[in-house]
């Protein structure tokens, strides 16, 4: 059979490195998985990102950390330290011949399957801070754990407005918050046990806030809380978050129609939480090799549909949604176009009602329309509440954005394989490389078509 | 939702770009035009393309430089359309290749100045001195596909046009030789005359009815990064990318192997990308040093078909007209939704020779032709 030297088969050579088990994540079920993985003399590789580099804590990758590190996280070797202090079973790991990577995320899952044949095997895209790799498995463990539900208000984008998971992540792993007085957003049992955590370490909490009139968490919990003196509001919705260059300094919060001013340094948005699963969701359904464990494993469970109907019933249509892109709500429910573009009268007249007579609401139709989602966040702040308000405005079900690799930020010259197989250059073409496709019209079928000297190779312009 | 049409003039099958540009150009001749799709408006390669429109090699060429500074007036909605291009690279042989491009596009009339380093490294601010050169094509350009395939289909509305989206053709009735009905999934739309601009559809669609449409698909994949400062052209590629620079400022690239699939009645089945991503980025790291810390935070694949040699299909037989761009539809796409306007309602192309792009070309194609090119998947 002849083969098309521009097609992908042989391109992919099997990575150098190849474990029986890899495991996503080195929390407290991943670094469980991977000990017990270790057991009866197994090839095990167990990585994590975090230390996330300062620079991507400040994009909120990972994590919405809300800019509300202390200087301490700039620190590699410090937060390295600190993550071992923090689990403790991550010694035993490495006792039981456990390989340990942290500094190291996965930004791509690549699997054969439909549309897909031409790969060795199942392979992993990992990079730490000085380069990018893929690694073979056998097993793949995934427990990448839980993202916070996250919401916009007037005064989101400020420093200070952060996750709970966030909250927990600097607090706790890496020690370097800088938080002094804090609200809480939300009352189920994260919300109530981040306000005993941080109360525990002498955060001061200003108040646990929830919109619905009666607190979601169990009433045992909530005893502790209200035992510590911790004020809950419930029936109240933050109207705006004020501050100056240091980021939140207050939080305007409304009960019954009147304002209430709180001081704070942060709000920490403890609404819910949704697995943090974009590896598998970018990859392709979960196949007999892949597991899941931990929190990364528990569906998303959020009140994030009232929280944001709260907001949105009170915040003005100039809101922004999408940090990244500057999207407002008003631009996205009206599925306008980016600032940067005009907006004749026709396409101010566009909305999603009018997108809807054409079928049912479709998030990436919306996302490529107003770009909400599509910045170097990679959609991880505002995807929740996107879809809720779309889903709002159009009484209809709305599934959030899809994700894409590499679903962590890689830059460039790290993504890129500079050792890449000599097959890859040989075959490489703009486009299909079909040489007839770029033959001058009037030279078809003439004596000039198979003229020497063009009509091989790249002739894209 | 809208009701489902029971009948209309025109049926068009796919609302890719080349099937809503058609249906654009319908309806601006006043005529009932209803587009059909299996998923939404410029879902496929459609919406997934470098965006590039300078395409000497096509005899549409005259009709696509003419049409495209004048889209967004024309369509009423933004397109993002930027005029020029520049191609640069840092191979010589490649340098060489692309200067004896721009002679055949300045012989054609169309001005093409050659860049030397310290030139490109000026009108790419994001290259450094590895650049060795380039072409600047004073004509031609880029757009914006996403918001493009949703301008035309906004303009065709506009103009009354209907389009119903998740709705797949299923065949075709007919009588008297000729196509009365399109079966669709939600029930038959009568017409007087179809145009099957369906992609990698269209082959099993076309079959029934006796016409051989020889196309075999392939997943091709792009990569895109965070927004880079603007540069004043921001149609920059070469060094084996197809792309450009967004008015967003990301950097938009793809190039590359290609994966056969062929083509299912039903559409691809998935859209994944590979590790092809790395060495994407390394091909974007290296025309664009001064860009190479930026983060990727995309990539994506799109499914395109692909004819025996690699060009359109336009052509009509009886009261079907049938039309493939064979992977580089997107830049031509205001053209060819005229040509196939024209080969609709008139029979033949008014504005270009159109001839070498029909079927009859294909009389004796071997039935394993995909076999003979290794495009079998």
């Amino acid at each position: 059979m002849t083969v098309d030297i521009h097609d992908l088969t042989g391109k992919f050579v099997s990575p150098e490195t190849r474990y029986d088990i890899v495991i996503v994540g080195a929390g407290a079920a991943g670094t469980a998985a991977a000990i017990e993985a270790a057991h009866g003399g197994r090839s095990v590789l167990l990585i994590d990102e975090n230390p996330v580099p300062p620079g991507m804590m400040g994009t909120d990758v990972p994590l919405f950390y809300g800019g509300r590190m202390t200087a301490a996280a700039a620190n590699p070797g410090r937060m390295v330290e600190a993550i071992f202090a923090a689990n403790p079973q991550l010694e035993a790991a490495f006792d039981a011949g456990v390989e340990v990577l942290l500094g190291t995320c996965a930004w791509g899952l690549y699997r054969n399957g439909p549309a897909m044949k031409t790969l060795p095997e199942p392979m992993l895209g990992l990079a730490d801070a000085a380069r990018a790799w893929m690694v073979g498995y056998g097993a793949l463990i995934v427990a990448t754990g839980a993202r916070d539900v996250v919401l916009g208000f007037p005064g989101w984008d400020r420093p200070g407005v952060m996750g709970a998971q966030a909250f927990h992540a600097l607090l706790t792993r890496y020690t370097a918050l800088a938080t002094r007085r804090m609200l809480i957003f939300g009352s189920d049992s994260l919300a109530l046990e981040t306000a005993l955590l941080a109360h525990r370490h002498g955060i001061d909490v200003a108040g646990i806030v929830e919109v619905a009139d009666a607190v979601r968490g169990p009433s045992g919990l909530l005893a502790h809380v209200t035992a510590a003196g911790i004020a809950v509001l419930t029936g109240t919705v933050i109207v705006r978050a004020d501050g100056g260059i240091d980021g939140v300094e207050r939080a305007v919060l409304r009960h019954d129609g009147v304002d209430i001013t709180i001081d704070c340094d942060t709000i920490c948005l403890a609404i819910g939480t949704e697995p943090a699963t974009e590896l598998l969701d970018a990859s392709g359904p979960v196949d007999a090799t892949i597991r899941l464990v931990g929190d990364c494993a528990v569906p998303s469970a959020s009140a994030a549909a009232d929280w944001s109907r709260a907001i949105a019933a009170i915040a003005p249509p100039e809101t922004i949604v999408c940090q990244c892109e500057d999207v407002t709500r008003a631009d996205l429910i009206g599925v306008q176009p980016p600032r940067y573009l005009d907006r004749p009268a026709a396409i101010a007249a566009r909305s999603l009602a009018t997108l809807g007579h054409d079928g049912p609401v479709d998030l990436d139709q919306i996302k490529r329309l107003t770009r909400a989602g599509m910045g170097a966040c990679q959609g991880r702040r505002c995807r929740t509440q996107v879809a809720c308000l779309l889903a709002d405005a159009s009484g209809t079900a709305v599934a959030p954005a899809t994700y894409r690799a590499p679903v962590r930020p890689i830059p460039l010259k790290l993504l890129a394989d500079w050792d890449e197989p000599a097959a890859m250059a040989t075959g490489w073409d703009v486009w299909f490389g079909i040489p007839t496709q770029w033959t001058p019209y009037d030279t078809i079928g003439t004596a000039d078509e198979h003229a020497p000297g063009l009509g091989g190779g790249n002739m894209h312009v | 939702m809208s009701d489902f049409p029971a009948s209309a003039s025109v049926v068009v099958v796919g609302a890719g770009v080349t099937g809503l540009s058609a249906a654009w150009w319908l309806a601006r001749s006043g005529i009932d035009v209803v587009v059909i799709d299996k998923g939404i408006v410029g879902w496929e390669a459609s919406g997934r393309n470098g965006g590039g429109a300078s395409h000497y090699q096509s005899p549409l060429f005259a009709e696509e430089q003419r049409l495209w500074p004048q889209m967004d007036e024309l369509l009423g909605y933004p397109t993002e359309y930027r005029r020029e291009r520049i191609i640069i690279q840092r191979d010589p042989a490649l340098l060489d290749h692309y200067r004896a491009v721009g002679r055949i596009c300045t012989a054609m009339g169309y001005r093409v100045d050659d860049l030397d380093s310290a030139q490109a490294q000026a009108m790419v601010p994001l290259t450094d001195g590895t650049c060795l050169g380039g072409i600047h094509l004073r004509f031609g350009g880029h757009a914006n596909p996403q918001r493009t395939v949703q301008a035309y289909a906004w303009a065709l509305q506009d103009l009354g046009g209907r389009i119903v989206q998740h709705c797949p053709a299923t065949g075709f009735a007919t009588a008297g030789g000729r196509v009365i009905g399109v079966g669709t999934s939600r029930g038959r739309i009568a017409c007087d005359a179809v145009v099957v601009a369906a992609g990698p559809q269209a082959n099993a669609l076309l079959a029934p009815i006796g016409i051989d449409f020889p196309v075999t698909a392939a997943r091709a994949e792009m990569i895109v990064t965070e927004p880079a400062p603007l540069m004043a052209i921001g149609g920059v590629d070469g060094n084996g990318l197809y792309g450009r620079q967004t008015l967003r400022g990301n950097l938009a690239f793809g190039g590359g192997p290609h994966e056969w699939i062929g083509t299912t009645p039903d559409g691809p089945a998935a859209r994944p990308a590979s590790p092809l991503i790395r060495s994407l980025a390394r091909r974007v790291a290296e025309m664009f040093p001064r860009a190479a810390h930026l983060n990727v935070i995309r990539s994506w694949a799109g499914i395109v078909e692909n004819t025996p040699d690699g060009r359109p299909i336009l052509d009509r037989v009886g009261n079907v007209t049938v039309a493939t761009m064979s992977g580089v539809g997107f830049g031509l796409s205001p053209a060819s939704g005229h040509a196939i306007r024209d080969l609709v309602v008139d029979g033949a192309c008014s504005f270009a020779d159109i001839a070498k792009l029909g079927l009859a070309r294909f009389a004796a194609l071997e039935p394993d032709w995909r076999e003979q090119r290794g495009w079998a998947a």
